[in-house]
């Protein structure tokens, strides 16, 4: 089987904080990372190569710098790598960025199972991965924490609203990852790193993959940021100081005159 | 394209706004590297307009023919009627909303149903402002699929061609809502936090950037503008009862062979009887401030006098004071109760995206500086520890 993973470089948004008096994002320091659910899909895709010995392909779209992540795929056991990079590509909203990721999957050729993660921490959209499969005409499975191999058969355990479904499905098939709980996110050692270096890893350009200009970047992006601006902040709270006596006739008040309580 | 002209004074304002470290200052010019997404948080910030993007048109395409809201119709089991199923709640906050857009628009609303059965929910979908109730009815219906179900609204937008659609960002709602906006070539925004009509168009609003920033977003040149909204966002309305949805029957095919993905098993875990956090009307939270987990108990205490439900901020849940299913925040739950009443918590970014839409916010921190009080209508500043069993005592008393 081929396993083809899309990874994301994001900036790790857990990091980022407001300047409260200018409303702006403070991003000094704030690293960029592999997005964490794709760090999952990944590892994922190389526990199904250590069982059924399947061909890894990383997949990532991103500036030049994106190469990062492409190569912790190989050096966490990914057998190729491609980045996506292209000015072209810039401003792509969901529904361009799946496309140009399914062109990439097709020009890889057969992959038998796409992975990615449900979403990525820095749009939260969760929209990217069943774009993909609808571009590649195949069946989706989102929200998985597990996936397994039976045969021609694919076992996945995926989330559903209010509790979890055991599905099955024949390749090819698409698959996003949630991250377990018991789930230890693993990192390449120095030698897996270098020893990485060496194997195959390429850059395709928008004309690589033969993706239609009309449908890249912000011209073909659906979607628009009309604006960008800090999230709205509620007036300053009625402050209360004082003893736990008072604080708490306080509260008791404020139960009543918001109804939570009888007068 | 977006380009810095000469006209750029070099005063720094646009590199620190960029969410993506995409400019750096080079000889006292901005200039923009690969990492650009063209959101243009540095147009509006530059003050002498010397950042522009340009974007080409995409071709046009014919809107004209596209009219009225629409809002797909969630089901759940019923935990009291194995046989008869639940409209979600999420698929009235969606109505409420919608009931304004079609409004301002001057169009309809409808109410977009697939089901094995008609279970004759026109009057509850009517009470909450839906004119229409477009009912596919067929026996492939009976569970949700992606595949048939995105077949089947892909069908009815093509023949009704609504201007806009919205669908619960719920588990469901976040696999279907992909899969139809990638087919059709539309414009879908998850998560949306505010909608407006603006010009005609559907404007969306939702946090980025795990809640940092907050984007407006538009989808000019493709029908139908799709969002995607979390449950307990939206406003409930005042249901007018006597008011029916009409019921417009649609015939859909369904190829049996689109069931490419097998249900084997289904767990249902939401315990019976208990209240999930995500419904709760009052939530009694609590954070590291509570250290211990013997010193939480009193909270638990707390929110069962006040009929409430427990929750807990991810320090805490990180230290073990409490399980992760009473999580709120980014990478827990999303509420919106009542009343949110915080101990011990102070307010991180993380936390505040998870329980800022509470009706009414009492922080409790010793901390008269934590950012929790940003977002509280009523802040008090003392300790958790004896605040807390002080207000079990009262309100015991009553």
């Amino acid at each position: 089987m081929h396993i083809a993973v899309c990874v994301k470089q994001v900036p790790d948004t857990t990091e980022v904080k407001i300047n409260p008096e200018t409303g702006t994002l403070i991003r000094t320091g704030v690293p960029s990372i592999i997005n964490p659910y794709d760090h999952f899909a990944l590892q994922t895709a190389i526990e199904l190569k250590r069982i059924h010995g399947c061909r890894v392909t990383v997949i990532s779209m991103g500036p030049p710098q994106a190469k990062s992540v492409v190569q912790m795929g190989l050096a966490l056991g990914a057998d190729d790598g491609v980045l996506l990079s292209d000015m072209a590509f810039a401003g792509s909203d969901t529904w361009a960025t799946s496309y140009a990721l399914a062109r990439a999957v097709k020009k890889l050729g057969k992959a038998d199972i796409v992975l990615a993660g449900m979403q990525a921490i820095d749009g939260d959209t969760a929209q990217t991965g069943p774009g993909v499969a609808q571009q590649l005409g195949i069946p989706q499975v989102t929200f998985c924490e597990k996936i397994d191999i039976d045969g021609k058969k694919i076992i996945a355990r995926k989330l559903i609203d209010g509790g979890y479904e055991v599905v099955e499905v024949k390749a090819p098939v698409l698959f996003t990852m949630i991250m377990p709980k018991d789930y230890v996110p693993r990192y390449p050692s120095f030698l897996e790193t270098h020893a990485s270096l060496k194997k195959p890893y390429y850059v395709w350009s928008a004309s690589d993959i033969g993706a239609e200009a009309q449908y890249l970047g912000l011209k073909g992006s659906p979607t628009q940021v009309a604006r960008i601006y800090p999230p709205p902040q509620r007036g300053k709270a009625l402050m209360t100081n004082g003893s736990a006596q008072e604080a708490v006739e306080k509260i008791l008040d404020i139960m009543r005159k918001e109804h939570f309580i009888a007068e | 394209m977006i380009n810095v002209s000469p006209k750029c004074i070099g005063c720094n304002k646009c590199v620190p706004v960029c969410p993506f470290a995409a400019i750096q200052l080079i000889d006292k010019k901005a200039v923009i590297n690969e990492a650009c997404t063209l959101c243009g948080a540095c147009v509006q910030i530059c003050p002498v307009s010397a950042i522009e993007i340009t974007r080409e048109e995409a071709s046009a395409r014919d809107l004209s023919g596209y009219k009225g809201v629409w809002v797909f119709v969630e089901l759940m089991e019923s935990p009291d009627d194995a046989k008869r199923p639940r409209i979600k709640p999420v698929t009235f906050e969606l109505l409420s909303v919608g009931r304004r857009l079609a409004d301002e628009l001057g169009e309809e609303l409808s109410a977009v149903l697939l089901t094995d059965k008609n279970y004759g929910f026109e009057k509850e979908l009517g009470a909450y402002g839906a004119d229409k109730m477009y009912l596919a009815e067929n026996p492939e219906l009976y569970e949700y699929n992606t595949d048939i179900f995105a077949t089947a609204i892909i069908a009815l937008v093509n023949k009704h061609k609504p201007a806009a659609m919205l669908y619960g960002a719920t588990i469901m709602g976040r696999d279907l809502a992909p899969r139809v906006a990638s087919c059709l070539y539309t414009g879908l925004t998850a998560d949306c936090t505010a909608l407006a009509i603006k010009d005609g168009l559907l404007l969306q609003s939702r946090p980025a950037f795990g809640g940092n920033i907050m984007a407006d977003i538009l989808s000019p040149n493709s029908r139908p503008q799709m969002a995607t909204v979390r449950p307990n966002v939206m406003k409930l309305a005042e249901p007018i009862y006597g008011k029916v949805a009409m019921t417009v029957r649609e015939d859909i095919k369904i190829d049996k062979n689109l069931r490419r993905v097998k249900v084997l098993e289904r767990h249902l875990t939401r315990d019976k009887g208990g209240v999930k956090i995500e419904d709760a009307k009052i939530i009694v939270s609590g954070g590291r401030g509570m250290k211990t987990k013997e010193k939480f108990k009193v909270l638990e205490e707390l929110s069962r006098l006040l009929g409430g439900v427990v929750g807990a901020s991810r320090a805490a849940v990180d230290l073990g004071l409490k399980d992760k299913s009473h999580q709120v925040g980014q990478s827990g739950a999303t509420v919106s109760p009542k009343l949110y009443l915080s101990f011990g918590i102070s307010g991180a970014v993380q936390h505040i995206v998870g329980m800022k839409s509470s009706d009414v916010i009492v922080a409790v921190n010793k901390d008269p500086n934590a950012p929790i009080f940003g977002v509280a209508k009523y802040g008090v500043v003392g300790d958790a520890h004896e605040i807390a069993p002080k207000l079990i005592e009262a309100l015991k008393k009553k």
